[in-house]
């Protein structure tokens, strides 16, 4: 069992154009800061890219979309990038906006072998359109399908060489439901420890579901909202 | 004259009871942390992982790692805990969370609710918002009575693409507190300095005053 690969560039190695890939995070937070550099140094374009949000002008997804390299976002809010505005007024860009707890359930359902959930949020809405419905005790749901994604390219904290993750705090996010769902799964880690080094006990994701593992380097870990009190 | 922002929190903050688990929208339902009242003691939900949302953190101690929905910097308290997406919209799903807040820019007499887009002007994505009103047993809005032309957003029927339907329990505007019943918005409160007449004037939904509206204490 060989999952370490010796950076991001090699852990992106053959995503191809065109490829569908889950990236994690909530805004900036907990955000796959290698891989995203190592997919803007490799110039693979027309990437649809399932993610909360699309990053900033200049950070996170937003690199990505400063090179031309995504078809499509598939995200719950994408209101903090004047860049992907811009793409998606002139018609570069195409955009899939999904209620953020029906974002996560569809990645959770195909982590755990699902096709399909049937959910409430949207119901009555323009996100109902086309959706198939079924009505459990008198109240109607949506049909909501798994997402079906190449790769899924998360961070964690923490992970040993078998694979195993742990998440810091809020960093947690969108990543472990993602680390699930990908075909193939790339974990960059904060430290990448030996098996044995982490308590069983405390891991959110097994080893199992991880394909490509390394450890980060140089994390900016920028802050969208700086808010702080004054001590008294 | 009516309420300003940090009023409207306060009266909302009013409506909290001891045990809440409460969910706070970004705005003016972000301000109602800062008034919850004595001896109330609530558990605040941030719909990106978190349960027990503290204050924000010292000057020095901003963690990146550590955010609330709005992308700010938070803490935790003794008792908090964190999770997953799929947990956290579970949980509200499944009805966990007593209480969401949050803004609106219209509101409709049944209840149906608009806050998430404006055609060819405004399309960042609803967030969490549509799950939230779907899934919530109580929801209160926090809102300004009239956008800025001065017409009204409580209104027959949302023009705004809808957010949900049939969802909102209560409004609580610069004007006045407002329930949202079968029969329209009902009027239960109004704001010092506001008349009934104003509150009548600015609302175009249907609307009835309740016989024992009183005036606002905040």
């Amino acid at each position: 069992m060989k999952k370490v690969v010796a950076g991001a560039d090699a852990a992106v190695h053959d995503i191809p154009s065109g490829a569908t890939i889950m990236l994690g995070g909530f805004g900036l937070c907990g955000i796959p800061e290698n891989c995203i550099a190592a997919l803007v140094r490799k110039g693979v374009n027309n990437l649809t890219c399932i993610s909360n949000n699309a990053g900033v002008d200049g950070f996170g997804i937003g690199l990505l979309l400063e090179q031309k390299q995504v078809k499509k976002m598939i995200s719950s809010y994408v209101g903090e990038n004047a860049e992907f505005e811009r793409q998606l007024l002139s018609g570069e860009l195409e955009v899939d906006l999904v209620p953020q707890g029906t974002l996560a359930t569809r990645c959770m359902a195909a982590g755990y072998g699902m096709p399909a959930v049937f959910l409430l949020a949207g119901v009555g809405t323009e996100v109902a359109d086309g959706k198939e419905t079924r009505e459990f005790n008198g109240k109607t749901y949506l049909l909501e399908h798994a997402f079906d994604a190449d790769y899924a390219i998360v961070k964690a904290w923490k992970g040993d060489t078998m694979g195993n993750l742990i998440f810091k705090d809020t960093a947690r996010n969108f990543n472990p439901l993602m680390a699930m769902a990908g075909k193939i799964t790339i974990a960059e880690v904060e430290e990448l420890v030996q098996p044995g080094e982490l308590d069983p006990n405390h891991i959110h994701v097994p080893g199992v579901y991880v394909h490509r593992i390394f450890q980060g380097t140089d994390y900016e870990k920028r802050i969208e909202q700086r808010t702080v009190r004054k001590k008294d | 004259m009516g309420l300003n922002k940090e009023q409207i929190a306060k009266r909302i903050a009013m409506e909290l009871r001891d045990g809440f688990y409460v969910n706070l929208g970004i705005g003016i339902p972000t301000l109602v942390a800062n008034y919850i009242p004595e001896g109330v003691n609530v558990v605040l939900q941030s719909e990106n992982g978190l349960l027990g949302m503290g204050p924000f953190p010292f000057e020095g101690e901003e963690d990146p790692d550590l955010i609330n929905a709005g992308k700010q910097t938070i803490t935790t308290l003794p008792g908090s805990a964190f999770f997953d997406s799929a947990m956290s919209f579970g949980m509200i799903r499944a009805g966990k969370v007593d209480l969401t807040v949050l803004g609106a820019m219209e509101v409709a007499e049944n209840g149906d609710i608009a806050n998430w887009k404006i055609p060819k002007k405004m399309v960042k994505g609803m967030g969490g918002a549509m799950d939230l009103v779907a899934a919530a047993k109580n929801i209160i809005v926090a809102m300004q009575h009239t956008n800025p032309k001065g017409e009204s957003k409580l209104l027959p029927r949302c023009s705004l693409p809808l957010t949900g339907v049939g969802c909102v329990k209560k409004i609580v505007s610069d004007l006045g507190v407002f329930d949202v019943t079968p029969d329209g918005f009902v009027c239960i409160e109004y704001a010092p300095g506001v008349t009934i007449d104003e509150i009548i004037a600015k609302t175009a939904g249907k609307l009835t005053i309740s016989p024992s509206v009183k005036e606002m204490t905040v």
